[in-house]
Order: C-alpha cells, then structure tokens, then sequence
C-alpha cells in the first residue's frame, strides 16, 4: 500500500502520494516574483537552493489566504523545486487509494487536482496531485 | 590538430587494454568469431584514424592486419597459430608505435616489413616479439561530460553552502579564529571553482572543426566556390556555451553562402574574386568571447529589406521610412520575416535570423551587425565566457534586491547630476545622459511598485540599443552563480534566472532584453535625432586638431570613420612604409610629425567608401565648420591650403593626396570652369575638389543661368551628362579599365590632371 501524506488545504484535508513529496518544511522569508502570476507567491531559500513558493488557495481558483501559511511541502517537477503551501499536516500513513465514487463532481480547481480518495477510518479524503498545482509547466513546454 | 592525435593516443591505449584479454582469449580460440571480430574492430579504427592524422606507418600496419582479418572474416583463410600470432605482433607492434608517439621518441621501423610478410600464407612463422613497452606514465583521462556537468552542479551547490555558511557565522558573531578558517574555505572554494570551470572549457575548435566541411559542401550545393579562413580556434569556450553556439553559427554561415555570396558570374561583374571569402574567427574579450563571421559578399541590401518587411505586414512603410540606415539593417531579427521567397534548400526553411537572436540572448549574449552593402557584411557574435557564474551588479527596488548581468550595463549614473535630464514626452520617459537621449524605463513602475521619483539611472545595452533603467539603489558587485527559475517565473519575461547571494535571500537577475521587449522599446529613437541634428547643418563640418608636429589642421569630418587612441606599439615602419595593426587588421598610416615619448596616440580612421587609412594626430580639438574659401597650397603634399577660422590660419589635409599616395607635381593650366557631375558627388567634392582647385580650375557642382561649363568631370558615366558642349572627362573606381574604355582611375592623379589639361586645351 503507497504511503499518503495528509495535510490540510485551504480548510479541506487531502491526501498527497509520498512519491510527490520530496521532504516537507517550514519556509523562511519569501522574496516575492513581480509581474508572476498571482499563485506564484515568490522565491524562498531552502537550504542552499531556491524554491518557488506555491500559493495553494490561489492555484486552486479559491480566494487567497492571509499569507501566514509557511508550512510547505516541496516537491519536484521537471527538475525545479516547488514549495507547496498547506496550512497544516495531519499524518502520514498507508491507503489503499479508489477512484472518486461515480457521480461525485469537484468544484473549482479541486477537479483538476482530485485523483481519488483514501478511506480515513470511514472518512472519505480526497487525493491530490501536486503537480498540477505548479503553473507554467505545460503550457510554456511548448 | 595535437588534440585529435592526443585522442587518439589515449583511445587506442583504452582499446588496446581493453583488446588485451581478447587477444588471449583469441589465441586459444582462434575460431571465435567474438574476438575476432572485436580485433578486427580494433585495426579497423585505427586504419580510419591514421588516415585522418597522417601516421603513415600506422595506417601501413593496420591496413596489412586488416586485410588478413578480412579474410579470415569470409572464410577465405584459416586463423592457424602462425596467422594469429602474426595479427598478434601487428596489434603489439601498432601499441609501441602509439607509446613512442606520445613519448616523442622514434621508433625504429626495421622489421615492420618482416611483420606484413608474416601475414601472407606460407610465411614463417614469427615469435610474438614481446618487447617491454616503454610507456610514458599517462598525463591525461577521459572522462564522461556528465560527470563533469555533476561536478560543475556540486561546484555550485558547495559556493551556495559556503555563503551561508558564512553568513550564519556572521549573524552569530562567532569569534575571529573560526572567521579565519571560513575565509581560507573561501579562498580554497573560489579556487576550486576556477578549477572546475576551467575543466568544462574547450577549445571552439571543437565547434569550427565542422566548418569547413560544412561551407564546402553548402557551397557545392549551390554552385559557389567559397573559400573558408578560420581564425582563433584554440579560444577556450565553456562546453555548454560551444553547444549553444552551434545552431546559430551554422545557421549564419549558411545565410552568409546562400544570401551573402554571389554566384561567380555576379562576383565578376563587381570586379569581386569569383571565390568568395568567408572568415570565421573567435577571440576573447575579458570575460566575453568574439565570434566573428564576415564574407565579402553583396552585404545586406537594406532598402530591399525594408521593402520587405513593409509588403509582409510586420511594420508600416512610415514606420521604416523613419528609421536610421541601422535600424533598417536590424529588420533582419524582425520574427516573422524568412527568406522564404527564396527558398534554395539551404536557408529560408522560415528560421529566421530572430531565433537566431534569440538564441544568443538567451545565453546572456548579443549580436552585432556591420554592413558594408555590396562589399559584405561582418557579424560578431559575443557570449559570456560561462554560463553558470555570472558576474552581477545588484540593483534595489523600493525594498528589493534584483541583479544585473555586469555585461550588459554600460555605465551607472545618478540622477541629479549636471548631465543628466529625465523628460516625459508624452507619458514616456525619456533620459538624457550627456547629449546621448535614450529610452527611460522606470523598473518599480514596471514591476507594480508604488511610483516613486527615480535616483540612480542603469544604462543597459541590448542588441538594437540602449536604455536606461531607472532603481533606487545600486549595491554591490557579486559573482552570483545563477540558475534558470521556474518556467512560471520565467513566463514573465522581465528575468534572466534565479540565484542566492550572501545575504542568504533569493534574488532574481533580471533580463534586460526581456524588459525592453516589455516595454515596447523600438530603437529608432535615438539615431533619429541624430540624423536631424546632422540635417539641419548646412555645409561641411570639419575636425580640428593639433598635428605630431604641433601644426593645427582640419580634415572633413565626413572621412572620418573614427578617431581612437592606440598604443604606439601598434605603429611599425613595415614594407616600405608605416603601418598600423588595429582591429586584427593592418592599415596604411601617415605622421606628419614623431610620437617620442607618447604610449598613445590618437588615430583618425579615414575612409573614402572603401579603402581605410590612418592619419596618427597630436589632440582632437573641435568639429567646426568649414569655411568655403580655400587658399591652395603652392605644391602638393598633405596639405591642400589653407582656411581661415576665427583669424587663425588653419592647414586643411589633402585627402586626395593622402589616399593616392602620390605626391607627382600637378600640371599647371589655367582651365576654365569645371563642373562636378554624377552620383558620386560627395567623393568629388570631399576628394576632388581641392585637387582641381590647387591646380587652379574653378569648380562648381551645378552651373548657374548664363554660366558655361568648360570641362565635365563625370564618375561611371551611367548618367547622362547634362551639358553636351563641353568636352568630358570620366573617371572609375576601379584601378584596372575594362576594355576600350578612355576613363581615367579616379586616384591616377597625373593621369587625372593631365585629362583636364588636354580636355581644357582642346577646347
């Protein structure tokens, strides 16, 4: 059974795969990215490399937060190091992950990020990947 | 040339080592067909190799091996022990030959005649001739590319480490012993990083070996003949940088033969060689390398380019109308445009010269173009000489730190000072940095910063142009080891990559290119008011100087290409005459006077269109305007007369004497009124003129009512000479006449004069 990180996003919990998740942190300062796109929240140190810092709540189409998240999870996609925000994390343990039950329609940005759901002792979360949290990476591939 | 053999070397050794056990192993089993397959690989390489590199005895060897295993290979002959043993003292033999190469001592070849005849059936059989090796200890490895990519990355990394190692330290106030072995870190890690960074560099050969073949071949296909100088090969390029380099080169290269090159028969017409001329060079400029590409072909025609881009719609034919004869020349990075309607399966595939372009400012470089219509045309190409550590100067915004690449930033000044202005014209903003007026871009505003008032001005320099970037704060001076940001930060165009400098925070470099491009800066602005300023001048301005032989002159400052120092080590007094090396070429030089004791001296470039000369001087003084009365010199020499400017008598230059180089006494006549006719008459003017007049003819380049030519000095008579009374004299650029033509070579000046005196006296 593949190991999930639960977490909570924007006042909803979700699950992400392990896989996804290079290590999480809490960041320090961001340097902010003028002109980037609003869920760009700017560039954060982390250890020694640099980190883009997602804005969550803005990537998934949902009001921005306060910006007093600071707990992230890193992440790689094509070879650049995103910073994940979340406000929380709960756990991390084993699932057998399912597909979404039939007629269960997300909303917003949750439908381009929801991939299934993990049973919490009887409590249905929702699984989500990272990387299409990242903007840029497809459209600029070409 | 010593590279490939070096290669050789080692990729023999390796395969020979490696051979080793096959040869054993072939020895015993002499029907494997593995192994003798693998041997048979072996010879065969180095047969091709020695080919490549001339080791004729090599090649000798190899050849004779490969042949036997051939035959072995078809069946046509059996591997029996003596065959084998004969193949085998071939390979050992090949393995000493390549030892004593690199050790540099000879080899006696006695006996090498002994081995091929040991290969042919019915030979005797030989003894392996196991002579110990004499191996020199080895001075090199080859190593994988990846491996040095890692290392360079690790490189990286471990400065990134170190500064925050440091500061950390610093934030601590930890005590002076424990700063004190930091700072020898330092030192060890900055020179390491040299180290390593010298390892990943490699000779641009690497990308010019390719050429030759290349232009050949384009050149065949086309019908051309080219021929191909390659200058500055051995010019140390970080490996990424050569990979980089690769397309855009090929593709210039390309567009030089196709476009550039006329076919032979066009070339005779111009009274070009029919072979063409192509040189590629690369030098290094401080942190900068130069590749240069100039051929001698028509040059970029930009009145035809121009046009084209107007009939394709990319800018409106006022929008060109207006534009500098450069900005005209730089429509050919405008996107969009091809040379498609020229499609010749060699360039015009529609890539055009903007991916070019932007090819090469991706990797922090730019582009220069030097047109010389009909007589060709020189691009120089320059590149950071790496691209992982860059040398910045941090700017701030408001409270934000941003680097600059040092390469791109022409000067810093400050706001306020005595030469600077800042206008709005319009809502644009416009700098003017002493008397130079530029394009204001307000780097707060265009990041959505409070408006503030601008304090220090950056003047940057991209390809088409200058700007001034306007900050708050100019910082320091960093080498910041920068890497590419994230594709959406990226997407915004305004930055060059991500790093993380000493303090510890992110710091975005920006990309100067990007934000002019952002900006919507169209570099026309400038050169034209240039041009308005030079219009609005009536009658020819003129340079004043102080002669080497404290002599006060004046030249045209129409001839005058440039005026730069140059140290007096440039100067040589070499076959026959003076001669000045400047921009990797030799040109004539003429001193009225000594430079003793001066490490410079300031050189007048002069240029009539085509030929260039130095003129050395003491000091530039002043441009001022020439005055219409000349009083004629009494001989001929490098002066011309005299002028009158402010009550001072001042000598002005005989540029005519100075470009003929012949100082022949000129035949006094008394001819009368001379009319200066033709398209060229800014050569007449500026060159003739004085010569006419210092012979004593009267000389006007239109007639007024009533007056009556006496003689017609016309150039290329392709016009038709208005005033068919007057006997006409014609004169050609070309020295050589072609057939029965009665022109007269416009610098033969006896041939000239004694012209006009025969046209005059048969009047």
């Amino acid at each position: 059974m593949p190991l999930f990180l639960i977490a909570r996003i924007a006042g909803r919990t979700v699950a992400i795969e392990s896989s996804q998740v290079e290590s999480v942190v809490d960041i320090g300062a961001v340097i902010p990215v003028p002109r980037a796109e609003r869920h760009v929240r700017g560039l954060a140190a982390l250890r020694s490399r640099v980190v883009t810092v997602i804005e969550t709540r803005a990537a998934l189409g949902l009001p921005a937060g306060d910006g007093s998240a600071m707990r992230a999870v890193i992440t790689v996609v094509e070879g650049h190091h995103y910073a994940v925000l979340v406000d929380a994390l709960e756990d991390v343990a084993a699932f057998d992950p399912m597909p979404l039950s039939a007629g269960v329609a997300l909303d917003r940005g949750w439908q381009r990020v929801g991939r299934g759901i993990v049973d919490r002792d009887g409590e249905p979360i929702l699984v989500i990947a990272l990387d299409v949290l990242i903007p840029g990476t497809v459209a600029l591939a070409a | 040339m010593d590279d490939l053999l070096q290669e050789f070397i080692a990729e023999t050794r390796e395969t020979l080592e490696a051979l080793s056990g096959e040869i054993v192993a072939w020895e015993s089993a002499p029907d494997d067909r593995e192994r003798l397959d693998a041997i048979f690989r072996f010879v065969h390489t180095v047969k091709g190799s020695c080919g490549f590199l001339d080791l004729p005895r090599l090649a000798r060897l190899s050849h004779a091996a490969e042949d036997v295993l051939a035959a072995v290979r078809s069946g046509e002959r059996s591997p029996d022990t003596r065959l084998v043993n004969a193949v085998l003292a071939i390979v050992d033999r090949i393995g000493e030959i390549v030892e004593a190469i690199d050790a540099g001592h000879a080899l006696d070849d006695t006996g090498e005649d002994l081995l091929i005849a040991a290969l042919d059936t019915g030979s005797e059989a030989i003894a392996s001739s196991a002579a110990p090796v004499m191996r020199s200890p080895t001075r090199s490895v080859r190593l994988n590319v990846d491996l040095l990519d890692r290392m360079m990355s690790g490189m990286s990394d471990m400065v990134l480490a170190r500064n925050e190692l440091a500061r950390r330290l610093r934030d601590e106030g930890v005590d002076p012993t424990i700063e004190a072995a930091l700072e020898r870190l330092s030192l060890t890690v900055a020179e390491m990083r040299d180290t390593v960074t010298r390892t990943r560099m490699q000779k641009i050969e690497a990308l010019f070996s390719a050429l030759p073949r290349m232009v050949r071949d384009t050149a065949a296909e086309l019908g051309k003949t080219v021929t191909l100088h390659i200058e500055g090969s051995d010019v140390e390029l970080d490996r990424e940088m050569i990979e980089m380099m690769r397309d855009p080169l090929v593709h210039i290269i390309r567009n030089a033969i196709d476009h550039g090159i006329e076919p032979a028969a066009d070339r005779r017409t111009a009274g070009k060689r029919e072979t063409g001329w192509l040189n590629v060079a690369a030098r290094q400029s401080g942190n900068q390398i130069v590749i240069e590409i100039a051929d001698d072909g028509r040059g970029i025609d930009t009145a035809r380019l121009a046009a084209k881009v107007v009939s394709a719609g990319l800018r409106s034919d006022a929008e060109v109308r207006v534009m500098s004869e450069q900005a005209r020349l730089e429509l050919v990075f405008e996107p969009g445009l091809s040379t498609k309607d020229i499609v010749t399966g060699i360039s015009g595939r529609g890539v055009g010269m903007d991916v070019v372009r932007a090819n090469v400012e991706q990797i922090g470089g730019r582009i220069e173009l030097a047109n010389q219509p009909g007589k060709g045309l020189r691009i120089a190409i320059h590149v950071p000489l790496t691209l992982s550590i860059m040398s910045t100067i941090g700017v701030g915004v408001r409270d934000q730190r941003f680097a600059i690449s040092r390469q791109t930033i022409e000067e810093i000044v400050r706001v306020g000072a005595e030469s600077i202005r800042i206008d709005r014209l319009g809502d644009t903003l416009m700098a003017t940095v002493r008397d130079r007026r530029m394009p204001l871009i307000d780097l707060g505003n265009l990041l959505g910063f409070a408006t503030s008032e601008p304090v220090m001005l950056v003047i940057v320099s991209v390809s088409g142009g200058s700007y001034a970037l306007a900050v708050d704060a100019v910082l320091d001076h960093e080498e910041l080891v920068i890497k590419p940001a994230a594709p959406a930060v990226m997407a915004t165009g305004v930055y060059a990559g991500q790093t993380l400098p000493d303090s510890g925070l992110p710091m975005l470099m920006l990309d100067c290119a990007g934000i002019a491009q952002l900006a919507g800066l169209v570099f026309t602005r400038e050169i034209v008011i240039e041009e308005d300023i030079v219009a609005a001048v009536p009658g020819v301005q003129a340079l004043m100087f102080d002669d080497l032989d404290g002599v006060r002159r004046i030249v045209p400052l129409s001839v005058i290409d440039r005026v730069e120092p140059v140290p007096v080590s440039a100067i040589r007094h070499a076959a026959g005459r003076l001669r000045l090396s400047v921009d990797g070429a030799i040109i004539p030089l003429v001193a009225l006077g000594s430079w003793e004791g001066r490490a410079n001296v300031s050189v007048l470039r002069l240029r009539d269109g085509t030929v260039e000369l130095g003129y050395a001087i003491g000091e530039a003084l002043d441009i001022v305007q020439l005055p219409d009365t000349l009083v004629a010199a009494h001989d001929s020499g490098p002066i011309a007369g005299v002028v009158a400017i402010d009550g001072d008598q001042i000598e002005v230059i005989d540029l005519h004497w100075l470009f003929s180089s012949h100082a022949d006494p000129c035949a006094a006549s008394d001819a009368p009124l001379c009319l200066l006719e033709g398209a060229d008459s800014a050569w007449l003017t500026t060159f003739l003129k004085p010569v006419l007049e210092a012979a004593g003819y009267r000389v006007t380049t239109g007639l007024r009512p009533g007056e009556q030519a006496g003689i017609v000095v016309t150039m290329d008579c392709d016009c038709p000479v208005a005033c068919a009374g007057a006997p006409v004299v014609r004169l050609r650029r070309d020295a050589e006449a072609d057939g029965n033509d009665d022109s007269i070579f416009r610098y033969d000046r006896p041939g000239l004069l004694a012209a006009l005196a025969k046209s005059a006296g048969g009047r």
